[in-house]
């Protein structure tokens, strides 16, 4: 494998481990803030279809993005409204997410299906930054959403251990009730981070229909939503830890098509498994080593809050 | 301050209507908001919604369809109702679904010669065991290191799909399909054959008896009040002496090897071969139907015929142009209204004077 490849490889890496670290942060959130969001899918679906159409009709792929970011919020709350205040079951809440994501995506999107978008997120270069040997070519020739997300690891990461809002936030998820005794908001900070969450997860569907693959396909985001979910506990829901986690997972990703094209002698089929066999691996491993550290899942995680039980 | 004012109570048990209510309005209330929802992308949803019941139920074609589609759905959501007894999250009821199929399929493509006695158990079993074996592989990790298995089940559903397609477009495929993505047919003894004069086939009853069963086991075994009893305290279950570990996977197992049947009731019923897209998402589907049906057989059981015909009223409309996702939309729609609605299992609404200050 000479250099070229390797860093083809590496940057490749990093545009598919993309819209997984922006819906990984976007779980990490709300995980945090003791909501687990199952419907990462479903969010990530309605943000690419939404993405996709509104950059068709504007021309604009900025539009689009934003347009994403508020569908994932919009259908967040939904979420948000059975777990906080219905206190419905947070396992069955995000998986009926996900169903109606993927249907209300597949709805919207029957039009647009095979039509390319007019104006996507494409790649340039950074002037200086991408002149570092291996580095530059890696990370720094890339699409504006990528260098957005370099910016925005450090924000949440910042915002969550070093802010007293971050306090807050991991004071909720880990116990609720002394949370709310010392006069935090359990119920309308765990809105708004379920919704954060959720714009996270609609940006990251847009990053796939606007730069990773510009083009609405039903489904399209073929489990990724999963991925990033599983990314979480292998991040051990710090966000730093999952762009590394997201880069490796992008790098299978990758690799596969790679692989492909290469002309190696595995059937295709083969090589689609290998992202969704990794992730069940490393899910295992990542478990194992979470048990014996004894860092685990934010103590309240998916459990509801009710003021009369405290 | 004692205001007079509507406020939530909690209550006890709720009773058994209440929850056939909630039920009811949870598929009420998805219809009323598909229906502002088709209005607003300018359809008219009476029209919509006729065609689809219509579709479904309106003729001998569409009952039999409906109840043809009702067959894996049962199937898949009765295994869905004992896993989530002990919440135990098995959502791969969509790739045990296509493990079944494709154990079935080898035994009816590679032992054509079995004759019919032999050959339709012969399938039931490899689809039970494969089925059941694919929900292992998240029950072990689960029941050893506590690897969540909710995404590892789903996860596996992507890998069985890619496994039968690897199939049916390679090495498994008919020479003589047109280079269709699907296996030669089954020959006769591998087919199940219909209910009477009815185009219904056997499966139905398979999944009826399992629903028999498997309530027995639920409500009137030792097995079935462990089952319980590890879904509402697992702390309780462990001071009663309960083996957790040993719940997990033998549930999981039930569980998968139901999915596993519906697999194979779809190849040996209908399709009488293997072939691509065997599943429009029964799988999926399924986790509502066991939702709705309070994770009760017998109401799995009727909710699934309510699902079947959804099912075939979104082929129908399809015909007006409307995308097949409008039925995943609707289902997901009944399972937030469902969410929302179990609140009032929980409390009740009085009106009246609220004792105490604030």
């Amino acid at each position: 494998m000479d250099g070229n490849m390797l860093i083809g490889i590496l940057a490749a890496a990093v545009t598919a481990g993309t819209p997984l670290l922006y819906a990984a942060l976007g779980e990490i959130i709300t995980e945090r803030a003791g909501i687990l969001n199952l419907g990462v899918e479903g969010m990530m679906l309605t943000g690419a279809v939404t993405g996709f159409i509104v950059a068709v009709s504007t021309g604009n792929p900025w539009f689009g993005a934003l347009a994403a970011i508020l569908a994932g919020g919009a259908v967040s709350l939904i979420h948000a409204i059975l777990s906080v205040t219905f206190q419905a079951n947070q396992v069955v809440s995000g998986l009926a997410l996900t169903i109606f994501g993927t249907g209300l995506s597949g709805y919207l999107g029957k039009s647009y299906i095979g039509i390319p978008a007019p104006q996507t997120f494409s790649k340039f270069p950074l002037p200086v930054l991408a002149d570092i040997p291996l580095i530059g070519p890696v990370l720094f020739n890339q699409d504006a959403l990528v260098y957005f997300s370099y910016l925005l690891v450090p924000v949440i990461w910042f915002y969550i251990y070093k802010t007293k809002h971050g306090l807050n936030l991991r004071a909720i998820g880990e116990n609720p009730g002394a949370a709310d005794a010392v006069g935090i908001n359990v119920f309308v900070l765990r809105y708004i981070y379920v919704v954060i969450g959720g714009m996270l997860a609609g940006l990251a569907g847009a990053y796939l229909s606007l730069a990773y693959a510009p083009a609405w396909l039903e489904n399209m985001t073929a489990g990724r939503g999963w991925i990033a979910v599983a990314l979480v506990i292998f991040a051990t829901w710090n966000p730093l830890k999952a762009v590394g986690g997201a880069y490796l997972f992008g790098g299978v990703d990758a690799l596969g098509y790679r692989m492909q094209a290469m002309g190696l002698d595995v059937s295709s089929f083969f090589l689609k498994m290998l992202p969704y066999i990794f992730t069940i691996i490393v899910l295992i491993f990542a478990t194992t080593q979470t048990n014996k550290k004894h860092i685990g899942a934010p103590g309240a995680l998916s459990l509801s809050y009710d003021r009369e039980e405290r | 301050m004692n205001n007079k004012i509507l406020f939530l109570e909690k209550r006890g048990a709720a009773p058994a209507y209440l929850s056939f209510l909630i039920a009811l309005l949870s598929v009420v209330f998805a219809l009323l908001f598909g229906a502002v929802f088709l209005i607003l992308t300018g359809h008219n949803p009476v029209d919509v919604y006729s065609l689809m019941f219509g579709g479904a139920f309106g003729s001998a074609y569409g009952l039999s369809e409906t109840a043809t589609k009702a067959i894996p759905l049962m199937l898949a959501g009765l295994g869905g109702s004992i896993a989530f007894k002990m919440l135990l999250w098995n959502i791969g009821a969509e790739g045990q679904l296509y493990m079944g199929a494709f154990a079935a399929s080898y035994v009816a493509l590679f032992h054509p010669e079995l004759p019919i006695y032999i050959m339709l158990p012969a399938m039931f079993l490899a689809a039970v065991v494969a089925g059941g074996v694919w929900a292992l592989v998240s029950a072990v990790p689960r029941a050893y290191l506590g690897v969540n298995e909710t995404i590892t089940s789903l996860l596996l559903n992507y890998v069985a799909i890619l496994w039968v397609d690897y199939l049916v477009y390679g090495p498994w495929k008919d020479p003589k399909g047109f280079n269709f993505p699907l296996t030669a047919p089954f020959v006769e003894a591998a087919q199940l054959p219909y209910i009477g004069s009815t185009r219904i086939h056997y499966g139905l009853v398979i999944g009826l008896v399992g629903a028999v069963l498997l309530y027995f086991v639920l409500n009137r075994s030792r097995w079935g009040y462990e089952i319980r009893v590890i879904g509402e305290s697992q702390k309780a279950a462990q001071y009663g002496g309960m083996n957790i570990r040993r719940n997990i996977l033998l549930v999981m197992f039930l569980s998968g090897a139901f999915a596993g049947i519906a697999g194979v009731s779809e190849v040996a019923g209908i399709t009488h071969r293997l072939q691509h897209g065997l599943s429009p998402g029964y799988g999926y589907t399924a986790i509502i139907i066991a939702w709705l049906g309070k994770l009760h057989p017998a109401a799995v059981v009727i909710v699934s015929f309510l699902f079947g015909g959804l099912l075939v009223g979104g082929y129908t409309i399809q015909t007006a142009g409307l995308p097949a996702a409008t039925v995943s939309m609707l289902q997901g729609a009944v399972l937030f209204f469902l969410l929302g609605g179990e609140l009032l299992n929980r409390y009740r609404i009085r009106l009246g004077f609220r004792k105490g200050g604030n």
